[in-house]
């Protein structure tokens, strides 16, 4: 019997695709979530936009809060451990959560390593802004791929550029020569295996989501249209005029997301999005995307 | 060409379709979960997919994915993929559940996982609102949590098939379990004491996801019930394994 496989945690994945996974810091908002269709949670101390207007570090959400949450929905319930933090990772599994997110939004524990996610049990998914950076992680082992955009912006504009960045390049290499694909790797600095098994499929060996800014329904339409398979929604949804309804319309606009006369109806009625910041307009220093290796 | 420039030259007429036979229309249920998985195993047995929206034309099987309750109309057979139960039951109206419903008491279905807690009877773990197809209840998530799940070789005996057949791969990721299966259930496999892949008629449900591995088996049963029901008789390369 198998326990750990990468198989078995890409599958979960499977199961959450064309849905939408929401980020809750209470049981309150869980409960909202998951009767609004969320097919799993995000457990964190702050949302996004938080962490960035209040600053400090950002770490592992408090275990009470975590368990809380596991104990009020029946849906999978994830938590964020920092980038290269192997012991908050250790105890997030210990915990039982099931899918860990090692995350550049919250402070980086290792500024040169990432965590070895096979040799846990629990599965993984992590950032990535382009195709070396996804097939790094994939590498490490995680079973999820999603853009990392730029948190708590409410701006889609960087996840958009993420999900285009790694779509092309993956196109890219489908067309190259089996000779060529030695220097590419080199060039993505990703390993040659994996280069080569995007080359033949024209895919990512995993399931591949979108996060980073999304606010709206049309703004998960739009990542979908785009190739993503599920969409991470942070901020956008509890940090809005009127979330319950936000995170419904979000929830039909990932199903019906080619279909204009759904979305039109979903966009009705909505109440004020998350104000957001201009992505464009942060300093390079205040990007929490470059964090990550 | 670009479609903006068509008719400025001369292209020949689309090939005529609608004279052909049209054999068989699976959908797959594709509100959210794992429709694409599906999708690609009716493709590897010989499946077209065709686009929602427009009636497949031409020879041979399809499969289409399936967000409306108008499209059931058109369908021969209807999967249920694995995915959140919960996100399903909240995208779909008064209107879809009661077609779904009307849909599975007269026409084959087969639901995987989240699929198989929406056909059941009564839904446990916690308490949610089901077609109730299926004469069996089932809990959800009866293992645990993502940590519990796991893969697994099943003994299996498909109705028809010979003894000795080998072990169903068996995918079981936060699944469900069954439990008081009426009379009219038949068990096609058991993971120890536990029933894992029950027929019922015209219908079938698993717990774990034969959509996730490479054995087409179950998927091909399925294909079987369906021209059964419909009456078409058994034909093609799909069931030739069984015959």
């Amino acid at each position: 019997m198998e326990k750990t496989s990468l198989r078995l945690k890409t599958g979960l994945a499977e199961m959450l695709k064309g849905g939408v996974i929401m980020d809750v810091t209470d049981a309150e908002q869980a409960r909202i979530a998951e009767k609004a269709g969320a097919v799993a949670v995000m457990a964190l101390e702050r949302v996004p936009s938080d962490i960035r207007k209040e600053g400090g570090v950002a770490r592992m959400a408090s275990i009470r809060k975590i368990r809380e949450i596991m104990e009020t929905v029946s849906i999978p319930v994830m938590a964020k451990c920092r980038i290269g933090h192997f012991v908050e990772a250790r105890i997030l599994e210990a915990l039982s959560v099931d899918y860990i997110d090692e995350s550049e939004v919250l402070t980086p524990a290792d500024e040169q390593h990432h965590v070895d996610k096979h040799a846990f049990s629990v599965p993984f998914v992590c950032g990535a802004r382009n195709l070396g950076e996804a097939l790094r992680r994939i590498a490490e082992g995680a079973a999820m791929i999603r853009t990392k955009g730029e948190a708590g912006t409410g701006d889609v504009v960087h996840a958009v550029r993420h999900i285009r960045d790694i779509h092309r390049e993956m196109r890219e290499l489908t067309i190259l020569g089996e000779d060529e694909l030695y220097t590419r790797a080199k060039e993505l600095a990703a390993p040659y295996e994996l280069v080569r098994m995007v080359a033949r499929d024209g895919r990512l060996p995993v399931p591949n989501f979108s996060a980073g800014g999304i606010a709206t329904p049309a703004d998960a339409a739009l990542v979908m249209q785009l190739g993503a398979e599920a969409v991470f929604v942070g901020s956008g949804i509890f940090k809005s005029e009127d979330p319950a309804a936000r995170a419904a319309a979000i929830v039909k606009a990932a199903t019906h997301f080619r279909d204009p006369k759904v979305l039109l109806e979903v966009c009705e009625d909505l109440g004020e999005p998350m104000r957001g910041v201009n992505a464009a307009a942060l300093p390079l220093e205040a990007q929490l995307q470059t964090r990550g290796w | 060409m670009w479609p903006a420039f068509q008719g400025l030259s001369i292209t020949a007429e689309p090939f005529c379709l609608s004279s052909r036979v049209k054999l068989m229309v699976i959908g797959i249920l594709a509100i959210q979960g794992d429709f694409a998985a599906h999708g690609a195993m009716l493709t590897s047995l010989g499946l077209k997919q065709a686009e929602a929206g427009s009636a497949p034309g031409g020879e041979g099987d399809f499969w289409v994915l399936v967000r409306h309750a108008r499209q059931l109309r058109e369908l021969d057979g209807l999967i249920l993929p694995g995915g959140e139960s919960t996100a399903m039951l909240r995208l779909m109206d008064d209107e879809f559940f009661n077609e779904l419903r009307e849909f599975g008491r007269q026409k084959p279905c087969f639901g995987t996982c989240a699929g198989a807690i929406l056909m059941a009877t009564k839904v446990t773990h916690p308490e949610q609102r089901s077609l109730g197809l299926l004469q069996a209840a089932i809990v959800r998530n009866a293992y645990g949590r993502q940590i519990d799940s796991s893969i697994r070789n099943t003994a299996l005996r498909l109705p028809g098939s010979a003894a000795g057949e080998s072990a169903l791969e068996t995918v079981f990721i936060r699944a469900p379990q069954f439990r008081q299966l009426g009379d009219a259930v038949e068990v096609l496999a058991r993971d120890g004491e536990l029933p894992v892949l029950i027929r019922q008629g015209h219908l079938l449900a698993a717990t774990f996801h034969p959509e996730l591995t490479s054995d087409a088996r179950v998927h091909r049963l399925f294909l079987d019930l369906v021209r059964e029901r419909a009456g078409k008789g058994l034909s093609g390369t799909a069931n030739s394994d069984h015959t």
